[in-house]
């Protein structure tokens, strides 16, 4: 198809990163710095076993990948040391409990332990590690949304798509059961949702999933509705293509702009309603890596000591800013994506 | 008015529908057992959950448990709350007002304020009070509720001792409050207090309300401000403001008169977005204070597997939702003489 010649200047110019939207993007230096924050998430979670390393003692996570020290864990020729990077067992997502002192301990301060003297980064609070809890709880942060924006997607594309190509009831139908979603605050209905079925990270990502993929149908929906009158549609279907080659090439790829940006919202949105949840104590069973629990343990240490009224401010702290910075990270990267893809600004 | 009114009515009690057969459908993945434990309140119950499984007919198939339950709505019997200990009915009325009290003194910075910057900035476009106001709803708009109610909590009452810790009331207004009792008018306690003219506990409920209200409202006056700002960015640019200005109207008459009443048209928009907002901000703020609404209700329902309080508190903000939908198409159609029902 490409049979114009290209000079190289005209190359330069057709790359990714010199198309209109990417300089828009890069122009917005907002954009760039969310860009930066969801980039460093990224990388804190990918390296969480090197950040904060499976302690001797606290949870199973060593014995889990078959390591008897953490210097063996972290061995790159130690088979441990890929399975926490890859495929870390459920083990690695239990926050390390280095006692079971309810008053929290401040950052660096030495506490000794059956397996020595161990200085948790951030402190502890409940015994909790905060750091592991932090680092760790990047990678439930990150799994989750991915997760459930995938099956999102999967789901609210597949629905939109037959809800705005057939029309009739099949339409009326899915409509219908959107309708009944969208009549209920999301979070409300999925606190109703894991609160029935228990406690685990699956439960919560079903509970998302079953809420969440109706607003994806909805714009899909329309968006097909705009492309399936235009004359392109019309051409296929004249050269013989099939109702489902019509709609996953030609209808459905014409829509994916206008879900992009929800999705990379969604993306930052997700694990902070999911630290919610288990901020109230729903969702995540106790102990588990997630930060909504660490800002719970804080709620009772809020007002210091009479000598020092900021005397555990570092329990509520660190969490805080951890979910702050991951919020904007996200928000500013979508927001500045609507700003980039919105036809209007050209 | 009255037909579409009346039309979007209908759909509420097929909504409500739906809701509790994903509820009732939901327990299903349960076992009887497990099901029966929604409605242990105390020990002795524990031993006989055979005798609850019989009594409920909770090992009956799908249709006929789901039967016996709206029988038992339709009667206006919700159930039980374990976490009120009191019928789901009688604590809903005992608790809603007041979250409807800490909902309407929101509603004074999210209307006052959010539409007060969103002018400034929007009339200001690009100048020191935009980009103020650009980076001040960056900030407040991505602290989720409860974490922002534990850092003005750390701050306001850890740190510098100005605001009182979580509840509603201070300790020697409670003793106050047994005293001189305040006769229930409206269910919130700061109107009532008022109206009994009890203005000790009136100014210690205003005390006690300040940082839940500024938790609830920060996240939504966030939102407010940007679509007032944008609205009214748009609205400046159109041709009648122009007119206006050229006919030699004041600067102050073009923009608060002409211009900023076109752009909160779609300010009302957000009403709903508003009171969704409102409710499930509700369950975060009134947990971590301590204020007595349906939202730390609703939260404890969660928590503690009561059932029927959840399956209550979740009927109840489905009722909400629709409602402040309904009521923000009317207003819309009111304020807006291109809208028309059809």
């Amino acid at each position: 198809m490409s049979a114009v010649p290209a000079t190289q200047s005209a190359a330069r110019r057709d790359t990714f990163w010199n198309s209109r939207v990417m300089r828009r993007f890069r122009r917005n230096r907002l954009a760039v710095f969310g860009f930066f924050l969801v980039c460093m998430f990224l990388l804190v979670a990918l390296f969480a076993p090197l950040l904060a390393p499976p302690p001797p003692v606290g949870n199973n996570c060593l014995r889990d990948v078959g390591a008897t020290t953490t210097a063996e864990a972290l061995t790159p020729t130690h088979s441990g040391f890929w399975r926490l990077m890859f495929a870390a067992p459920a083990s690695c997502y239990q926050i390390a409990r280095i006692n079971f002192t309810q008053v929290p301990s401040p950052p660096l301060k030495p506490i000794a332990t059956e397996a020595g003297e161990v200085r948790p980064v951030f402190g502890t609070s409940n015994g909790y590690d905060v750091w592991y809890g932090i680092i760790w709880g990047t990678r439930t942060a990150l799994k989750l949304a991915i997760t459930v924006v995938f099956f999102q997607l999967l789901i609210g594309i597949t629905l939109g798509a037959i809800s705005g190509y057939f029309g009739g009831w099949v339409d009326n139908v899915i409509q219908r059961l959107i309708d009944v979603i969208f009549a209920f605050p999301s979070l409300i209905l999925v606190i109703v949702i894991t609160s029935l079925l228990g406690k685990s990270l699956n439960f919560i990502i079903l509970a998302f999933v079953l809420v969440g993929w109706a607003g994806y149908a909805r714009i899909v929906r329309g968006e097909v509705l705009k492309t399936r009158s235009l004359e392109f549609v019309d051409g296929a279907r004249a050269l013989g293509a099939s109702d489902w080659r019509i709609i996953f090439r030609h209808v459905i790829p014409n829509s994916l702009t206008a879900i992009t940006v929800i999705a990379v919202l969604d993306l930052g949105a997700i694990p902070l309603s999911a630290a919610a949840l288990s901020f109230l104590g729903i969702g995540l069973p106790t102990g588990y890596t997630d930060w909504g629990q660490l800002i719970s343990f804080a709620r009772a240490w809020i007002q210091g000591t009479a000598e020092n009224r900021l005397e555990y401010w570092y329990v509520a702290f660190y969490p805080a800013l951890t979910i702050i910075l991951f919020g904007l990270g996200w928000n500013l990267l979508g927001d500045a994506l609507r700003d980039a893809l919105d036809p209007r600004e050209r | 008015m009255t037909a579409f009114i009346l039309r979007r009515l209908m759909a509420l009690p097929l909504v409500l529908l739906a809701l509790s057969l994903a509820i009732v459908g939901l327990m299903q993945t349960l076992s009887p057992a497990e099901r029966a434990a929604a409605f242990v309140t105390n020990e002795n119950q524990l031993r006989n959950l055979e005798a609850i499984i019989r009594e409920k007919g909770l090992d009956q198939p799908f249709h006929v448990q789901y039967w016996n339950w709206l029988r038992e709505v339709l009667q206006g019997n919700l159930g039980f709350s374990k976490a009120s200990n009191k019928p789901v009915i009688d604590t809903i009325i005992e608790r809603f007002p007041a979250t409807v009290e800490l909902t309407l003194f929101s509603l004074l910075p999210i209307l006052g304020f959010g539409i007060w910057l969103g002018t400034r900035a929007g009339l200001n476009k690009d100048r020191f009070i935009d980009q103020f106001t650009r980076v001040f709803t960056v900030v407040t708009n991505n602290i989720p509720t409860f974490v922002l109610g534990i850092i003005l909590l750390v701050i306001f009452y850890g740190l510098l001792g100005v605001a009182p810790g979580p509840g509603q009331l201070s300790p020697e207004n409670q003793v106050n409050l047994i005293i001189n009792p305040v006769p229930r008018v409206t269910g919130m306690l700061s109107i009532d207090a008022l109206l009994a003219g009890n203005w000790p506990v009136f100014w210690d409920v205003l005390h006690h309300m300040f940082l839940p209200v500024i938790t609830l409202s920060t996240v939504i006056t966030a939102g407010m401000i940007k679509v007032m700002r944008s609205s009214l960015i748009e609205v400046l640019s159109q041709d009648y403001v122009r007119t206006a200005r050229a006919k030699g109207l004041p600067e102050r008459t073009v923009n608060l008169k002409h211009a900023r009443r076109n752009a909160l048209i779609p300010v009302a928009t957000i009403g709903g977005f508003v009171v969704l907002g409102l409710l499930s901000g509700a369950l975060f703020t009134e947990t971590i204070f301590a204020w007595p609404g349906i939202g730390s209700w609703g939260a404890e329902t969660a928590t503690r597997f009561d059932v029927p309080g959840l399956l209550g508190f979740a009927l109840l903000s489905g009722i909400l939702t629709v409602l402040a939908n309904l009521a923000v198409d009317i207003i819309y159609a009111l304020i807006d003489p291109r809208v028309r029902f059809d």
